[in-house]
């Protein structure tokens, strides 16, 4: 086995919604400092894969590990992009106090963001070329902007590992660029970054690991070895067959 | 007629005019809107009763449904603006009419016999007193006749524009495209939702007209998703609902309108129980089953995928398996057990090793699961 | 009504209950209307009626804190229901409400039914929880409002931050590593206790109303949390305070019905002239909006001499051009617009 450890690890992963399965016995190592794209056709379980790993979805079997760390103990320092779906964009807050959000996990129950906090928040909001925009409503930004409001929360949160669900969608080509560049960097300073992706055209720009998944896990690794058009060819051309029979007795 | 069989036969008219009624309020995702509903028309009866200055009058009816439809408006109106939720918008508009209703009462009707409590809350067992009297002759309680005659009113309108309803509660822009116009035909619905509504709470009380919209279509909702079939059987459990409850009341002389809507409550819920295609038994039988599959699969899988690998004795040992599967010991055990005795696995060395039949099994699982082109 | 105000210890502290009661609910009906759950405090407060009646009927006389714990009962009761009817049944959210809400109810009138037959103990004062009436309450009864309604304050105080997230991006909430069931316990709880702190004063049918229209108000005027947060608790505590001066100047008067209409009266004028979002603020940005990009238009599109000159003497109306030697000049105004919608356009 390898004596550094992974990333992030994990073994035996099934996780079921009601009757229907989503991930089946997935199995993954990535390495530290990797920037990974997860890729599969839609309702293949990439979205579900990353709530797996950050125990809002809980699986029947498996477990994640990072740095040999269980979730538990390592969720402080994980950052997450949810979808963009996820949020009432009509909420009364602005970019600051969104971009905020991040850093109420290291603050935990009951406390308050410090001069400290808002000082971080607002060095990651110009990180994401947002500064002229700091008190905007955030109904009022474009899709792109949300993104990039969005990545600034994940950096705030001052992660080792970052989980993007679909960073790109409704996002403008200049906004998708500079959200590539500074997960670039992020990887350069020895962070792991996990994309959920959808376009397959740039998979080979923009990563350099990738995962094709499609319930299970059908390849992953470095993307000039996994990003084959036989194993493209196989995730996106599986088909389900979720009827489950009661078992045959031996 | 007595007195009692009088009432029972309201019961049941009342019941089976909200409940069909009630189908496509429920399939429109308007039931709150039959309680905003039967809330205001509070305020259409004593506007109407400014006009005529008779309780009793059948005018008031019209009243009621003007302020119904001025309900379903406003909320519309204020969704529309798209600042506010319709939720929302029905918790600001339904409140505001009712006190409008109760301020007009406590001011200039308070002596005038507009009691509140049998307004709101309905006494079933009072409706036998107002009776239809014609030349003399008494052919029974009046409430029954208002009622029938409601009720047909409801059914013909539930078949001539059955196709226009069934179309505007599934696709209201298929609807549009077809040329049917769903805001005039929802308007039409909302106008009898009010007719109905305050036909039947001058007999049985606002809060009953909820129960009765909701409960016996959901109630059917559970057990038939074909429209025709869910009318049918709303209409029967309404009917159920409404003998039982009086029944029960009568047995114990309590609330009548009260006890229907707690027999409504218990119908539903056990039937949420025990439905066979949607109950929670049902559902929770099949969860722990498909469950029990899922975690045999995840163990033959995660066996088969092992075997015969050089860490074999680390993946596939006893002592080791709870951990990589982050199963607790009891899990396994329960899990190990099943397999064993359906032949799947056998131990060995303290390795839990597939069968022939096992891998058997599996493979033709594991295949069937995905099946790659 | 001064007088009234300053001399009459009663009304002072049944006026001090309700605009507490008002604070309380208000600050909470930023949260609950940003959370879609605008029809549930309607439920509640129905599903409670049960709870209250079943607790008379044991211990005989009206002691308001047991009262308001069997209500509290049935009220989380409640909530649980329609959580189970939504896990195992398609059956739409308001659906279950309103058969939560009926058939509780219901069964409430049910239960006053048998207390009216027990020759012994009378219902006196039970229909207050239904209509509502702030001006019979007794002092013992405001107490136990104040300290509820500073409760429900100082709880929605501390756990801002985590209501906040929980309400704005549940998700995102649980993966910092906040509990949801939880602050979703939390959320409910602040919800039960307010609706039963109202159920006296403003009745079974009315409370509902003060969850929904001060955060519907507030939201009109601000884009910002807290100040809507404490718009909507001002909302509320006005209309507790002139349905309780109200409703004790003329006696008839229903408290509920006049804090009620008193709500709806801020409400619409919020969503006619909310700074923020309301409807005439917006038509005549709109309007605005339309002009810019007519102007844009016209100074785009075309060489500014060559225009109508109706469109000049706009442009220049507007400040996007200026007379120069009896040229027509492009302002800074102008040239700041034209960059605006070209960068808008890319």
């Amino acid at each position: 086995m390898n004596d550094k450890p992974y990333a992030i690890e994990i073994e035996d992963l099934t996780v079921a919604y009601d009757i229907k399965p989503v991930l089946w016995d997935i199995d993954i190592k990535i390495p530290k400092g990797v920037l990974m794209a997860v890729v599969g056709p839609n309702g293949a379980g990439k979205s579900t894969l990353i709530k797996a790993m950050l125990g809002i979805v809980k699986p029947i079997s498996g477990k994640v590990l990072f740095f040999n760390t269980p979730l538990k103990e390592y969720l402080k320092k994980i950052s997450y992009v949810p979808q963009k779906g996820s949020v009432d964009w009509d909420f009364p807050t602005n970019v600051l106090d969104v971009v905020l959000m991040g850093r109420y996990g290291k603050l935990g129950w009951f406390k308050r963001p410090t001069e400290e906090d808002v000082r971080i928040a607002k060095e990651a909001i110009k990180k994401v070329g947002m500064e002229d925009f700091m008190d905007r409503q955030i109904s009022e930004l474009s899709g792109g902007q949300q993104q990039r409001v969005f990545l600034a929360r994940a950096l705030v949160q001052e992660a080792e590992i970052y989980l993007l669900d679909e960073p790109f969608q409704g996002v403008d080509a200049k906004t998708e660029k500079e959200i590539v560049n500074i997960l670039k960097e992020l990887v350069k300073a020895g962070k792991t970054v996990i994309v959920v992706h959808h376009d397959l055209q740039t998979v080979k720009q923009y990563f350099d690991w990738v995962g094709l998944i499609f319930t299970r896990i059908i390849a992953y690794g470095p993307v000039e070895d996994v990003f084959t058009e036989a194993n493209i060819e196989k995730t996106y051309k599986s088909r389900h067959n979720l009827t489950l029979k009661e078992p045959f007795k031996c | 007629m007595n007195p009692g069989l009088e009432v029972q036969i309201i019961a049941i008219l009342v019941s089976l005019c909200c409940s069909l009624l009630g189908v496509f309020l429920v399939l429109k995702k308007q039931a709150m809107l039959s309680d905003a509903i039967s809330h205001t028309i509070l305020l259409g009866i004593v506007l109407g009763f400014f006009v005529v200055h008779n309780i009793n009058s059948f005018l008031l009816i019209f009243g009621a449904a003007l302020v119904g439809i001025l309900t379903v408006f406003l909320t519309d109106a204020l969704t529309k603006t798209r600042i506010i939720s319709s939720d929302s918008a029905i918790g600001i508009i339904s409140p505001l009419l009712f006190s409008i209703g109760l301020v007009l009462i406590s001011q200039f009707a308070s002596n005038v016999h507009l009691d509140m409590d049998s307004v709101l809350l309905g006494e079933l067992a009072f409706a036998p007193f107002d009776r239809l009297v014609l030349f003399g002759i008494d052919f029974g309680a009046k409430s029954i006749y208002v009622m029938l005659l409601i009720l047909i009113l409801n059914i013909t309108f539930i078949i001539i524009f059955y196709k226009e309803l069934k179309l505007s509660t599934f696709d209201q822009s298929l609807a549009v495209i077809l040329g049917f116009s769903p805001i005039l035909i929802n308007y039409l619905f909302m106008g009898l939702v009010s007719i109905t509504a305050v036909s039947a709470f001058n007999a049985v009380g606002s809060i009953l007209v909820i129960s009765l919209m909701v409960g016996p279509p959901i109630t059917a909702y559970l057990i038939t998703e074909d429209l025709k079939k869910m009318l049918i059987i709303a209409g029967g459990i309404g009917i159920v609902n409404a003998v039982v409850g009086f029944q029960v009341a009568s047995l114990f002389d309590i609330s009548i309108a009260g006890t229907i809507s707690t027999v409504t409550g218990v119908v539903f819920l056990m039937t949420l129980l025990v439905s066979p295609k949607h109950g929670v038994i049902m559902t929770l039988i099949n969860r722990a089953k498909q469950k029990r599959i899922y975690i045999l699969h995840a163990l033959l899988f995660h066996l088969y995928n092992h075997e015969d690998t050089q860490i074999e004795s680390e993946e596939a040992s006893l002592k080791t398996i709870c951990e990589h599967l982050n199963w607790t010991n009891k899990q396994l055990d329960k899990i190990l057990n099943y397999a064993q005795k359906n032949g799947y696995v056998i131990m060995k060395d303290g390795l839990i090793k597939l069968t022939e039949c096992g891998r058997r099994y599996t493979i033709q699982e594991y295949q069937s699961l995905i099946e790659s082109i | 009504m001064l007088e009234l105000i300053f001399s009459d210890y009663t009304f002072r502290i049944v006026a001090l209950g309700t605009i507490l009661l008002g604070i309380a609910s208000g600050l909470l009906s930023s949260f609950v209307t940003l959370n879609k759950q605008a029809l549930v405090g309607d439920a509640l407060s129905h599903a409670a009626l049960p709870g209250i009646v079943l607790v008379f009927m044991i211990i005989k006389v009206k002691n308001l804190e047991l009262l308001l714990l069997g209500a509290l009962f049935f009220g989380l009761i409640a909530i649980g229901l329609t959580n189970i009817i939504k896990k195992y049944s398609k059956v739409k959210f308001d659906s279950s409400l309103a058969l939560v809400l009926s058939s509780f109810f219901g069964f409430g009138l049910v239960l006053m039914t048998i207390i009216q037959k027990t020759p012994t103990a009378s219902q006196a004062g039970l229909n207050n929880f239904i209509f509502g009436q702030a001006s019979t309450m007794l002092p013992h009864d405001v107490y136990l409002m104040l300290s509820i309604s500073i409760l429900v304050i100082l709880l929605i105080i501390l756990f801002w931050k985590e209501l906040k997230i929980f309400v704005f991006n549940p998700e995102f909430s649980q993966a910092l590593g906040f509990n949801n069931k939880y602050i979703s316990l939390l959320f409910s709880g602040l919800i039960v206790l307010t609706v039963i702190i109202g159920l006296e004063s403003v009745g079974v049918i009315l409370i509902s109303s003060l969850l929904v229209s001060p955060g519907v108000s507030a939201r009109q005027w601000t884009n910002r949390l807290s100040i809507m947060v404490v718009l909507s608790g001002l909302f509320g505590a006005i209309s507790g305070f002139f349905g309780t001066i109200i409703s004790a100047i003329s006696p008839k008067m229903p408290t509920g019905a006049i804090i009620v209409i008193v709500l709806s009266v801020i409400t619409i004028l919020s969503i006619l002239f909310g700074s923020k979002r309301g409807i005439i603020w917006r038509q005549i940005k709109n309007k605005i909006n339309n002009h810019k990009i007519i102007a844009y238009q016209w100074l785009n599109n075309s060489e500014i001499n060559s225009l109508p000159i109706e469109a000049l003497q706009f442009l220049t109306k507007k400040n996007y051009l200026a007379i120069q030697n009896n040229e027509y000049v492009l302002t800074n105004e102008g040239r700041k617009l034209i960059d605006y919608y070209k960068e808008a356009q890319e």
